[in-house]
């Protein structure tokens, strides 16, 4: 019996650190248990979404502070998108928000501009402002136009 | 004209033969996976089983993660470099691993060592008439040798996967930060970024249905072995090469469900 006993103890260390090998996978790169658990939502309307997705970066001062959870159509013309930002971050109400791009051809993030107001946006609450993204064709066909009329 | 309609009559002979397995074959599987709620149940052989397929592959799975880990650092880099995004290495690594190579690697490793290793047993089995021992002992061979390999399988290869993704992960790590200077946090912190759950999930699912396959194929081809020394070497062939070959068709087919 003593032989299987150990046969036993084998295969449960093999399980073991398989189960934890899945479990850091998870915890480590996918992210689970991380944000979205804990942390508070905020809206914000923007004219233009410009590619910004569920699971795209809330960055203040260049620090990702929290994720887009939704991103939806509101009343047929303006896009609303909800931010779940950790909990502990507090967001002036008077705070703006913009959509950006991590360098020349990178994803989009969400930038917030942090406000002076003392009062601070809680469960959710609205971006008063929003900035939508930088459209590159519109501002070269701006460059253009203008050069034309000089 | 004889000769030809004797060909086309092959190739259907052949259709309608495969066709016949693989409805055999299914039939076999579900039978053997019902008899999962069946008494008594064979914790003790199924254990055994675990110790035999998963912890006797862990080694192979463990060299094979990290030298594909360390081959993709080493190839990824200099490709990446050329275009100056070598801040991209980390994850190039880790979801080739996590994505594809992990899941299909170790599935191929798995079928060459412990796959084979079924057939050639269960055909051997059927050879000096075991199985008929055990049901003169009132024990189904169904549930104590089919049943057991199957389950041990489906459980210890997507464990033996995320071993490998693991290793691989480190590997690649060691090879492109502190062999070929890329910047560790950026390795870190991108590779972080741009693996989410639905990465690991697909991989982790992969792992599971090739499990159940080798298994399935494995005990199928033992079970109906021709019961003769030559019979049980040509199903372990045939065995092997089937689960390869589905492994990978199988692959193709549930990374389309998961882009």
């Amino acid at each position: 019996m003593s032989g299987y006993k150990k046969i036993e103890m084998v295969v449960g260390i093999f399980v073991l650190v398989g189960v934890m090998s899945i479990a850091w996978l998870a915890v480590e790169l996918g992210g689970v248990g991380g944000l979205g658990s804990n942390g508070y939502k905020v809206i914000a309307i923007f004219d233009d979404a410009g590619g910004v997705r569920t699971g795209s970066d809330v960055m203040l001062a260049g620090v990702p502070v929290g994720q887009v959870i939704s991103v939806t159509l509101k009343d047929n013309e303006e896009a609303e998108m909800v931010f779940n930002i950790k909990e502990g971050v507090l967001i002036a109400s008077d705070a703006t928000v913009s959509i950006r791009t991590k360098g020349l051809i990178g994803e989009k993030f969400v930038r917030v501009n942090q406000g002076s107001e003392e009062d601070y946006l809680a469960e959710g609450d609205e971006f008063e402002d929003t900035e939508s993204a930088i459209n590159i064709e519109d501002l070269i066909s701006k460059y253009i136009f203008s050069g034309e009329t000089k | 004209m004889e000769g030809i309609m004797n060909m086309v009559g092959q190739v259907g002979r052949n259709v309608i033969q495969s066709v016949a397995k693989l409805g055999d074959a299914t039939l076999f599987a579900l039978a053997t996976l019902r008899l999962l709620f069946a008494k008594p149940w064979q914790g003790k052989h199924f254990v055994m089983q675990m110790y035999a397929v998963g912890v006797g592959s862990l080694i192979i799975v463990v060299i094979t993660g990290a030298f594909t880990g360390m081959v993709l650092a080493l190839q990824g880099y200099h490709m990446l470099v050329k275009v100056g995004t070598e801040a991209l290495l980390g994850p190039w690594v880790a979801l080739s691993l996590i994505r594809e190579l992990g899941p299909v690697l170790a599935a191929l490793m798995f079928v060459g060592r412990a796959g084979s290793s079924i057939t050639a047993e269960i055909g051997i089995m059927r050879v000096t008439e075991q199985m008929d021992a055990l049901e003169m002992m009132a024990v189904n061979p169904q549930a104590r040798v089919m049943l057991t390999r199957i389950i041990a399988c489906a459980i210890s290869l997507p464990l033996l996967v995320a071993i490998f993704d693991v290793v691989g992960l480190f590997a690649g790590y060691l090879i492109g930060v502190e062999m070929l200077g890329v910047n560790g946090g950026v390795y870190i912190g991108e590779t972080i970024d741009k693996v989410g759950m639905i990465d690991i999930q697909a991989g982790i699912t992969k792992s599971i249905y090739f499990g159940l396959l080798v298994g399935i194929i494995c005990t199928y081809m033992g079970q109906r072995a021709t019961a003769t020394t030559e019979g049980v070497a040509k199903a372990t062939t045939r065995a092997v090469m089937l689960c390869s070959v589905m492994v990978l068709v199988v692959d193709y087919i549930i990374t389309s469900f998961y882009l």
